[in-house]
């Protein structure tokens, strides 16, 4: 099938097109130079065309999703809708179940989405749901950052070993790319502990969380990976957490990036995740205070370093994370019901539901500490949109951000009028930022941005040749003020004009008209076979005696794969 | 038990494959083949050992229906997959009953079809841990992989459970006797403690046994939490268990270094139910504040935990999900089955994998032969008797491959060793068959002509204001 997308506004950072009014063409799956003459014209003049969403980092597949759903009946209850000729029946709202995040992504104009953290003992889970999520790609990323064997690997010194083992894990688990949580912290959590700092280590094993990332991050380089670590500091959510972040990615520094042709899409050399978690200046809740100008100050001048935010939206959510410890924490502020789940070898998890209102300090604080760092990293290549879904809010309020971060006088308003607590303004620094994102930055920090950090070189942007993914809003930015109509963004972005998946128009007028399988991507390192085998060989007998499954049923097979796109890393 | 010699006839070996009985799901054993048939199994339990090896005992091998004098006669798979759609399709009110003993890719199928009929999917975890998914959605969930238990586990809880007797591998693989990373010694590196009013072959290799009274539970978690957090007992027994020795029992579980409490149908089905396991999850959390506690519910058929999981990230909800009104409903009491039974609510039932007839109550079970059931499954059972349309699946795990969840929600793919009965057909195919059956035979019900999307998706305000 071929389509012209006719007179459309176009904004797509990777190509620096800025606004300018032109078509785009598309045949088939992906986007062309040019089109015979049957193609179909969809005429889209006076509305936004872009590249289709890519999430840099949300939780929507996985066995803590499942734990959240089973014990949340609630939650599902509150986003129920009946089934149509196309669509399933809808359920959920935080964490919404398989078919519905599809939907619901498809709707905003998303095409893929980063699931941000795997334990590769239940990655069969993983893609047993990725295979349920319609309309959107997703490329898992796998957990090491408490991993017994990286975690040893570390402690010696043998990054060649732990790049071995990745790649095979990778193979093992289909994932994508290197997750770490709270290193060394989940892993302390075993025991009901947590390391406190970079430079604390996990009990038993001797090594501390900075050795570990260093490893894990030179053994990323080492493969090559389009993705580079993708990392979630220690301390998360801890009034005065912001050094051990700055030392974090300080610590990364000296890591030379890959020259593979992988790794050569993206700029950085890690990315800090939900950053606004990790933003905190203070000694304690009380007097806790914004860390954001810290770390966007330390972002603004190492470019090696990208990060999303992990916006609060003020919304009854569930956080979920593989910082069990901290969940646990949490469990003994608000006592609401706690969910835990220790992986053995490998990782933990802990659930709580978590209301976040404008009324309470502590809600408002991280709030606006999320915004800060939007509006203080100059560069908008270097951070990304994202709740962290479903820790800071769902996915489906990424409209509403972005309605704050177009209008300052929005901003403003909540601010005075009361309708957010004072500690927006007296600990942060938020009322004093009137910075206004415009279209491109919105391009960038959704699409653009996002899919450069993950090094696809297929997707978030509009050259010939890639995957045609795009979304078009009904809004014509040359005479529409969003400083001035926050709701009217948010509404332009939460129903797209058109959602065109691998050339496939999936959204019309907000719509849902079709839905399509999704695919998962997943990386297959070449050349380190024989590394590979002789790590695996290594590991065997540890496998066979300290996990509970067989080292074939451990691994994910083809069957469980949904239209696979192997994203092949060649030999070194 | 006498002296067996092992079978040295066999063909070949097919390893690595996965018991399908318990929720354990044993992923270690070893089928010894001969002609097609597994004549031993290595590693299994004699639960196991024996499901896999008799598996042609009182096998349903062909389809059959049940005629007008009332009597099930073979036929055809055309015949009996018609005959079950026709009554799936002449239904306003089917329940699809079971799915515990198949795998997920079945469910999956199953699902699709009473979407598009609006049936109401159920498992048996509403008659058996039920009400322990009600109390995790009072109270919390902590829970650890079984790997973790075998690792770290010092002390080690069973409580209304007799693994030895219904998850014998349970102690040997994961959490008494296996030497664990941090447990080199095994079984004298732990403590392990029965809580059960009857001393059971569990509390024989317990450590400790606190055979408080029956119905008992309630009381005897709540003394535990008031001496956790640092109470002193007011009367001199709680439960019928002196408060000495509830003193002792708190002092082992605060100390432990890690500790599990796994719990069975002895604590899910006693006097309070789910508040049982509400305050069994509370005393775990209270737990953690000193020690590192977590629990597990002793999960019984090898996919019971699937298919909650299953229905949880295809609908949102664990069981007894409504689907009636074109959108999935989920209230305990009033869209599980045997409510719906007891009510004579359903005028047609698909059991698949699981038998009613031995395990659910009579009232429930008289308003089965009223109505027409379809009963797919692999052996005959009282379902068979009450079933109008019986159509032979075939063996999850030996027979046929497929994805199970363990009881800690491993995932585990579990591999085909041999070919099924010519007669049979695979649960997956056979629930799809009866899906594009029922397809052609009536239009999908209640769908919207557009997608509402619901209020609090926050639409609304914005159209308000327009």
């Amino acid at each position: 099938m071929e389509y012209i997308l006719k007179n459309g506004i176009v904004y797509d950072p990777q190509n620096e097109i800025n606004g300018e009014t032109m078509d785009i063409f598309i045949k088939d799956d992906q986007i062309a130079e040019s089109v015979s003459d049957d193609a179909k014209v969809i005429d889209v003049s006076n509305k936004i065309v872009m590249p289709a969403g890519v999430d840099v980092h949300a939780h929507v597949a996985g066995p803590k999703l499942v734990l959240g759903r089973l014990y949340r009946p609630e939650d599902s209850r509150m986003g129920v809708s009946q089934k149509t000729k196309i669509e399933r029946a809808e359920a959920g709202f935080s964490i919404p179940c398989c078919p519905t995040t599809g939907y619901r992504y498809s709707r905003m104009g998303y095409g893929t989405v980063c699931e941000a953290a795997m334990p590769p003992l239940e990655a069969k889970h993983t893609h047993e749901e990725i295979a349920t999520i319609p309309n959107i790609d997703i490329n898992p990323v796998t957990l090491f950052g408490n991993n017994w064997f990286c975690m040893e690997y570390a402690r010696e010194g043998r990054i060649e070993e732990m790049a071995a083992y990745i790649a095979a894990m990778l193979r093992v688990s289909k994932g994508y790319g290197v997750k770490i949580v709270n290193p060394c912290g989940s892993e302390a959590w075993g025991w009901g502990q947590n390391v406190h700092g970079y430079d604390d280590k996990a009990p038993y094993f001797d090594v501390t969380s900075r050795q570990l990332v260093v490893a894990l991050a030179k053994a990323n380089e080492m493969l090559g990976l389009p993705h580079s670590i993708h990392i979630h500091p220690n301390d998360l959510g801890h009034p005065g957490n912001y050094p051990t972040t700055v030392e974090t990615l300080k610590s990364i520094k000296e890591i030379k990036k890959s020259t593979k042709k992988a790794a050569k899409i993206r700029d950085q050399t890690v990315h800090n995740t939900h950053l606004q978690f990790h933003a905190y200046d203070g000694t304690s809740w009380k007097d806790a205070s914004s860390g954001a100008d810290k770390v966007a100050d330390f972002i603004n001048h190492n470019d090696y370093v990208t990060g999303d935010v992990g916006q609060v939206t003020f919304d009854e959510t569930t956080t979920m994370t593989a910082d069990a410890p901290m969940e646990y924490d949490l469990f003994q502020i608000s006592g609401l019901k706690w969910a835990n789940k220790d992986i053995e070898c490998e990782t933990a998890a802990g659930i709580i539901p978590c209301i976040y209102s404008p009324k309470t300090p502590v809600g408002t604080l991280q709030w606006a500490i999320g915004l800060e760092l939007f509006l203080l990293v100059d560069n908008p290549w270097q951070i990304c949109m994202s709740t962290d879904h479903p820790n800071a809010g769902p996915f489906i309020r990424y409209p509403r951000i972005i309605s704050w971060l177009m209008s300052a006088p929005r901003r403003m308003e909540m601010i005075e009028n009361g309708e957010v607590h004072k500690w927006s303004h007296k600990r942060t620094g938020l009322a004093g930022l009137d910075r206004e994102y415009d279209f491109y930055e919105i391009a960038t920090i959704t699409r653009a941005a996002p899919a450069k950090i993950h090094g696809f070189p297929d997707r978030g942007a509009l050259t010939p040749g890639y995957k045609a993914d795009i979304a078009v809003y009904d809004v014509n930015p040359n005479d529409f003020d969003p400083s001035r109509n926050p709701e009217m963004v948010e509404r332009i972005f939460t129903s797209a004009a058109y959602t065109i998946k691998d050339g496939q128009i999936l959204v019309k007028d907000g719509d849902l008209v079709a839905t399509k399988p999704s695919h998962v991507i997943w990386t297959d390192v070449k050349g380190w076979e024989r590394e590979e085998a002789q790590v695996l060989n290594e590991m065997m007998p540890f496998f066979t005696q300290y996990y509970s499954v067989k080292w074939e049923n451990y691994q994910v097979h083809d069957h469980f794969l949904s239209n696979p796109i192997k994203v092949e890393v060649p030999a070194k | 038990m006498s002296y067996e010699p092992p079978v040295t006839d066999y063909d070949y070996i097919v390893e690595n494959c996965t018991c399908a009985f318990c929720g354990c799901n044993c992923d270690d054993l070893d089928f010894l083949v001969k002609d097609n048939h597994v004549v031993a199994v290595r590693h299994a339990c004699r639960l196991g050992a024996s499901k896999v090896m008799e598996d042609l005992d009182q096998r349903l091998m062909v389809p059959m229906v049940r005629n007008e004098e009332g009597v099930l006669t073979e036929t055809d798979w055309d015949t009996a997959l018609d005959t079950a759609a026709e009554y799936i399709a002449n239904s306003i009110r089917p329940v699809f009953y079971g799915w515990s003993e198949t795998s997920t890719e079945c469910m999956k199928e199953g699902l699709e079809l009473g979407e598009y009929i609006g049936a109401v999917l159920d498992n048996q975890a509403t008659i058996c841990h039920g009400p322990s998914l009600q109390a995790m959605q009072n109270a919390g969930y902590p829970i650890q992989t079984l790997g973790e238990v075998k690792n770290r586990a010092d002390v080690v809880v069973y409580s209304g459970s007799n693994a030895m007797n219904s998850h014998p591998r349970h102690l040997a693989r994961w959490a008494v006797y296996p030497r664990g990373y941090f447990r080199q010694r095994g079984r004298f590196d732990r403590t392990v403690v029965t809580m059960d009013p009857k001393f059971s072959d569990t509390a024989k290799c317990s450590d400790m046994w606190i055979g408080f009274e029956q119905n008992g539970d309630y009381g005897f978690y709540n003394a535990i939490r008031a001496v956790i957090k640092g109470k002193k007992l007011q009367s001199e027994s709680v439960s019928g268990i002196p408060a000495e020795d509830i003193y002792e029992l708190v002092d082992v579980m605060k100390n432990a270094e890690f500790g599990v409490l796994f719990f069975g149908l002895g604590l899910t089905h006693t006097l309070g139910k789910q508040r049982n396991i509400d305050i069994a999850i509370k005393m775990v959390q209270d737990l953690n504040a000193m020690s590192k506690w977590g629990l597990t519910p002793m999960r019984g058929h090898f996919n019971v935990n699937g298919f909650n999981i299953f229905m949880a990230f295809e609908t949102g909800w664990a069981f007894g999900v409504d689907f009636c009104r074109g959108w999935g409903r989920y209230m305990l009491g009033e869209t599980n089955t045997i409510d719906l039974l007891v009510r004579k609510e359903p005028d047609c039932f698909m059991v698949v994998a699981a038998d009613p007839g031995a395990h659910f109550p009579n009232g429930a079970n008289q308003h089965l032969a009223d109505i027409p059931v379809i009963q797919v499954d692999i052996h005959w059972g009282p379902s068979t008797e009450l079933a109008d349309v019986v159509l032979p699946g075939s063996f999850i795990s030996v027979e046929c491959a497929g994805t199970s969840y363990r009881m800690d929600g491993v995932p585990i793919y579990m591999k085909k060793a041999i070919d099924k009965p010519e007669t049979c057909r695979d649960d997956e195919w056979i629930i799809r068959e009866l899906k594009e059956r029922v397809m052609k035979l009536r239009e999908e019900t209640n769908v919207a002509e557009k997608y509402v999307p619901n209020p609090i998706m926050d639409l609304k305000r914005l159209e308000k204001e327009e």
